[in-house]
């Protein structure tokens, strides 16, 4: 994120989109100072998402209480508002080119946590490492968990995530017992899943924040008795292999169960993989030396990569090292490993800004589903990738179980995977066509990794999709929440 | 939008009728169907050119636009921009004239002189100031080598894509801040309506070559692309070899 060294003081000074960045002396005047209503200072600011790709130049404000959210958003321009959390989505969600980005990570009370109940109430901005590391001592975890805990919880809810465990325990949105909206109106409204305005909370559980603002959430946490997972791990010499081990009803036996497979291998090799599968340990299944405290949080982070890596070091011949390394180090059959969360979880929270690997041009995470039963499909997906000059080192895939009832909500039962690509010349062409493949097999691709495809590929994927639009209309019917990836796939006009 | 693999939503099209445009949006298109905005005079030729882009699946409106007359320009732009966003801005319009022509009669060179020049900075001020409002989009420039180094055949010509390509250029770092990239495409001889019946110029090339590599440019954001390639080599030559020289070459 680059930030202009204009900072505003007041809303007059930052006049509008001519106005936010004259710096040498240059004559913004004339302008209708558009954030008349809010007193929080903006300042003008390039974003982009995790993958680093298409920034935009957007006016940024940090509000630090609902009441500030209130009055940014009833005082937002012609060019609308959206609210950003920790910026991990990796295609265009958190941007708003012209207009007002809402930055929520001011709004992180610390959360309170009913230690009998595990009920936490949350503001919008936390992150769920905050929330982890709060809900641990008292003996409660987070249910749901993506690859990394930098998101906050208005990010979760927005986004649906899922995590290594959604086969047993569903996405995000299905453990928010009650949220606190910021509407177009400029009113926060208290919504619960079966209550009278539960359209508008299933609409925001996935709704990329274009229903309105989290300000807060009432999320139910699942108790627990250590921070450890029993692990098993499996590694499977093709993809058939591995297809056969979450399919012959083993997977239901843990609690997470994810799988990282190679895209650089082909013939024999095609998609062979390091399946990893564990539930969350009971305190008598650890060894003595970590009974003392099981419910340590061991989070630490190795390194933070600097803003420095070449473009096309992450190339095809890298990638492929990188996999076969990471296959080779993996045991060939392990059962019972007792592992902390970042080893067996979120390996790449052990790094900064790891984005950084991809060079300037950045990366695309392209992560589709494909419905249980089209396994051919998935076979002929992953031997596209394969085949193609578009290597991928950071491959995952994950038996999916039930969705949940919001019409944007991106799981359903069946396949999903997510393989990165680094920005190269053809890669639009390579993936329309994957899209191709995918919207064949009934499947669809998921917006918080989406930062390419077209408003009417999107749309096929989510049948329920003007359902939504519905219910987003009528809560915001002058179009105030808007973002990029919005008007990229036409999802609000 | 442009998305993250630079694919755009719509392009307008200053010079609706001009074949290098046309190709340039034919070559996104090709990839993407998108909105497409042409703007030029009224004409068999302009609606030709919309059902020719219509064709490539893509939704076309037209926008009356005379380069001639400099005071309409602003107009235009809003006009060109009322439908939405504009993701890629294209300055194609421009006039070769008669070489001879052009430096012994006033009103041949200033014809040029307006086309090629005043009415470039007219839209590109114009267009800079809503890029700029929306915070996003491309601008492509068709620049010309003739504007590298004056020769004695064309030099009006040249002096004129001298001048859209200085401004243009500067455009570049201007917009720099507000993320919105600004390319300038300088084509050798290019096989067009234009230059019919001249005699092609070394390294010469057609309107598809030079709509690839503006694509190209735009999708990994370049600022500065020429077509084919090697005249940059050539280019670079040329400028600095001793007047006595240059001038005795066939170019």
């Amino acid at each position: 994120m680059r930030r202009s060294s204009t900072l505003c003081d007041s809303a007059d000074a930052c006049g509008g989109p001519s106005g936010g960045l004259d710096r040498g002396g240059g004559a913004g005047g004339g302008r209708v100072a558009w954030l008349a209503m809010s007193s929080t200072p903006t300042s003008t600011t390039s974003l982009h998402g995790w993958g680093r790709t298409a920034p935009t130049l957007a006016h940024v404000t940090v509000p630090s209480t609902p009441a500030d959210v209130v009055a940014a958003v009833t005082g937002a321009g012609p060019r609308g508002v959206i609210a950003r959390g920790l910026g991990r989505s990796y295609g265009d969600p958190a941007q708003n080119a012209g207009g007002l980005v809402l930055e929520m990570t001011g709004l992180a009370r610390p959360p309170a946590i009913d230690a009998d109940t595990g009920v936490a109430v949350v503001d919008g901005g936390v992150s769920l490492d905050t929330l982890m590391r709060a809900a641990l001592p008292l003996g409660w975890w987070v249910p749901v968990l993506p690859g990394t805990r930098q998101v906050t919880i208005g990010g979760a809810i927005g986004a649906d995530v899922h995590g290594k465990n959604h086969h047993t325990k569903g996405s995000f949105g299905n453990h928010v017992l009650s949220m606190d909206l910021v509407t177009a109106e400029g009113a926060v409204r208290t919504l619960t899943p079966d209550g009278p305005e539960a359209e508008l909370f299933w609409a925001t559980v996935g709704g990329m924040g274009l229903t309105g603002v989290i300000v807060a959430a009432t999320v139910q946490l699942q108790p627990t008795e250590s921070a450890y997972f029993v692990v098993d791990t499996d590694r499977t010499r093709d993809l058939d292999e591995l297809l056969m081990l979450l399919t012959d009803g083993s997977d239901d036996t843990y609690g997470y169960s994810a799988a990282w497979f190679d895209t650089t291998t082909t013939g024999a090799k095609l998609g062979r993989a390091v399946l990893t599968r564990g539930s969350l340990a009971t305190r008598d299944q650890l060894p003595a030396k970590l009974r003392a405290d099981p419910l340590k949080f061991e989070a630490p982070q190795l390194l933070t990569f600097p803003d420095r890596f070449p473009n096309g070091l992450a190339n095809r011949a890298t990638l492929r090292a990188f996999s076969e390394l990471w296959y080779r180090k993996a045991p060939r059959r392990q059962r019972g490993a007792i592992q902390n969360i970042t080893a067996f979880y979120q390996v790449l929270d052990l790094f900064g800004d790891w984005n950084r690997v991809y060079g300037s041009r950045g990366f695309l995470q392209y992560q589709f589903l494909v419905p249980s039963g089209e396994e051919p499909a998935l076979r002929r997906i992953v031997e596209k990738i394969g085949a193609s000059r578009h290597a991928s080192g950071l491959n995952v895939l994950k038996r999916f179980g039930a969705g949940n009832q919001a019409p944007l909500s991106f799981p359903q039962p069946g396949w999903t995977v997510t393989v990165d690509f680094p920005i190269e010349p053809g890669l639009h062409r390579f993936c329309d066509e994957l899209d191709g493949l995918v919207l064949e097999a009934g499947g669809r691709l998921y917006l918080a990794k989406e930062s390419r495809t077209t408003g009417a590929t999107f749309k096929r994927g989510y049948p329920r999709f003007e359902e939504w639009r519905k219910v987003r209309d009528a809560a915001d019917p002058g179009g105030l929440f808007v973002s990029d990836m919005a008007r990229r796939l036409e999802l609000t006009q | 939008m442009i998305d993250a693999v630079g694919n755009p939503q719509s392009v307008l099209l200053l010079g609706g009728t001009s074949e290098i445009g046309l190709a340039i949006v034919a070559a996104f298109a090709t990839d993407r169907p998108m909105r497409v905005v042409l703007a030029a005079r009224p004409s068999e030729r302009l609606d030709a050119a919309k059902a020719r882009v219509e064709k490539l699946g893509c939704a076309v409106e037209t926008v009356d636009f005379d380069a001639r007359v400099v005071d309409t320009h602003a107009d235009v732009i809003r006009k060109a921009f009322a439908g939405g966003d504009v993701d890629v801005a294209v300055v194609a319009f421009g006039l070769l004239g008669d070489g001879e022509k052009a430096w012994t009669d006033v009103d041949a060179a200033v014809e040029l002189a307006t086309v090629n020049y005043t009415a470039a900075v007219s839209v590109g001020v114009a267009l800079a100031e809503r890029m700029r409002e929306q915070s996003h989009g491309a601008i492509v420039a068709l620049s010309s080598v003739a504007g590298e180094r004056p020769r004695r055949s064309n030099f009006v010509y040249g002096s004129t894509k001298a001048g859209l390509d200085a401004f243009y250029t500067g455009l570049t770092e201007a917009m720099r801040p507000y993320d919105v990239g600004v390319t300038v495409v300088r084509p050798g001889f290019v096989h067009t309506r234009m230059t019919e019946g001249m005699k092609p110029a070394p390294l010469s090339t057609t309107p598809e070559v030079v709509a690839a590599a503006a694509v190209d440019a735009v999708r990994n954001r370049r600022e500065q692309v020429w077509v084919p390639a090697p005249l940059r080599g050539v280019m670079s030559v040329l400028r600095h070899l001793p007047r006595p020289v240059f001038r005795r070459l066939p170019v």
